[in-house]
């Protein structure tokens, strides 16, 4: 084990948190978690729910996952790796029915939803179990950090489309204190159902995707632009 | 420890099982503890959330009683009632009944919709919530009162007034407002409502009896 981490370079801190919020997002890169995506994010404030739920799972499990890979074995670490994020998602249930019960009342719809979210099991598969404590649990987070983006982008898409509105209800997720938030964009809006049903979801997703890629090409050719001009000198 | 990545004693089928087995061992053994370290509190929080709900629909100068304790039990003979029983809150003044509250259901877009009704003894509705549903977020769940007034549209109702053909959604031809996009939901109330006001009519005696006989005496001084 000394020998293995000594021999490891050193964590890329940049690097894990670019590929966890953009290069290797949960949605945009991997296309995982989509079936809760989908489901909740009428809303940007129910998308904020879930995306701090889920980060908190996923720094959790990859806390854990990471400890103990010491002593699993490839043949059984799916199942093990499913009872560990199961146990945990059960776990934060209980513990904030019990003592944030407020909160509860919001994101207690979004929890059990969590563990069908399979971004959680590919990252304990993908590398808390191949990297050390501390990278697994800032992997975690900044995984966390890129779903909760995107969930929150789409909500906030859908709901201005959908309803006209934006943030409405934050405060019953966050306290009184972000009533600002709250906008009404559009007033006297009839609303467009299909944007909050779950077809509005795959079409606003489909953009969202479409967009990312965009972005990505447009800066691949610039790169490209940047060094051809050095590679002629060379 | 060494860099291999998987000893001989590993590749056993009893290490695989023992490993699987003990960390179902602790997982069964993790959750045993966080429901039996959270089961009162969750309790004491959902009955605050019940008596919060309750004192909405039986105002607070019609009883002096403790809302959760004087109950009675119904059996559930209309559609509108989960099965089984029914738990009927009783606001007493003193000894007599001003009003119940109990459980209706709906059957929603998306499912059940756990409507609270608070009835007076007069048969007039004082105040319905809904307490749990699964409609669309956005058009549904104007339902709540958090979220939209509709829901007062039925304090001071009773059985006749509106007439019973009244009793429904504008689109059928009644007195209560549908939402736009939404119709099956507020259907759904209006019938759950309805049907709960019918059942508190077929049972009116049971329900308004005065509660010497299942009161403590402690209660009389």
């Amino acid at each position: 084990m000394s020998k293995t981490e000594t021999e490891t370079p050193k964590t890329d801190w940049g690097r894990i948190a670019k590929d966890g919020t953009w290069d290797n997002n949960v949605v945009f890169a991997q296309s995982l978690a989509l079936c809760p995506l989908l489901a909740v994010t009428g809303t940007a404030t129910n998308g904020l729910g879930l995306g701090l739920a889920s980060t908190f799972v996923l720094v959790m499990s990859g806390l854990m996952v990471s400890l103990l890979r010491g002593i699993i074995t490839p043949e059984v670490r799916i199942p093990v790796f499913v009872l560990i994020i199961a146990t945990l998602v059960t776990l934060v249930d209980l513990g904030m029915n019990a003592w944030m019960h407020d909160l509860h009342k919001v994101l207690g719809l979004f929890i059990p939803l969590i563990v069908t979210n399979c971004a959680i099991l590919g990252r304990a598969e993908s590398f808390a179990s191949r990297n050390g404590v501390m990278a697994s649990g800032f992997d975690g987070l900044m995984m966390g950090a890129g779903f909760t983006m995107v969930l929150v982008g789409l909500g906030a898409v859908r709901e201005i489309i959908g309803s006209g509105t934006l943030f409405a209800d934050a405060s019953m997720l966050l306290g009184e204190g972000v009533h600002f938030l709250e906008l009404t964009l559009i007033p006297d809006y009839r609303g467009f159902l299909l944007m909050i049903l779950p077809p509005g979801g795959f079409i606003a997703l489909g953009f969202l995707l479409a967009g990312k890629r965009l972005l990505d090409a447009r800066q691949s050719t610039r790169m490209r632009l940047r060094a051809a001009p050095a590679a002629a000198e060379g | 420890m060494s860099t291999v990545a998987n000893p001989t004693y590993r590749r056993r089928v009893g290490y695989q099982s023992g490993l699987l087995g003990g960390f179902a061992l602790v997982a069964a053994a993790l959750l045993v503890m966080g429901d039996i370290a959270t089961r009162d509190a969750i309790a004491e929080r959902e009955a605050e959330d019940l008596l919060a709900s309750l004192q909405q629909v039986l105002p607070e100068d019609l009883h002096d009683n403790d809302l959760l304790a004087n109950t009675i039990q119904l059996p559930a003979t209309a559609a509108v009632v989960p099965e089984g029983s029914v738990t009927v809150y009783r606001a007493l003044q003193g000894l007599d009944v001003t009003a119940v509250a109990f459980d209706v259901t709906g059957q929603g877009y998306a499912g059940p919709i756990h409507v609270l009704l608070g009835i007076g003894v007069d048969g007039r509705v004082l105040g319905a919530r809904v307490l749990a549903h699964a409609e669309t977020p956005g058009l549904g769940d104007k339902i709540e009162i958090g979220r939209d007034d509709w829901i007062l549209s039925f304090d001071g109702r009773s059985l006749d007034d509106p007439q019973p053909a009244r009793w429904a959604v504008e689109k059928d031809g009644g007195i209560f407002d549908q939402f736009s996009g939404a119709t099956i939901t507020p259907r759904a109330v209006v019938r759950a409502v309805k049907g709960g006001l019918e059942l508190f009519e077929a049972n009116r005696d049971a329900l308004t009896a005065s509660a010497v006989l299942t009161t403590d005496a402690a209660r009389e001084d």
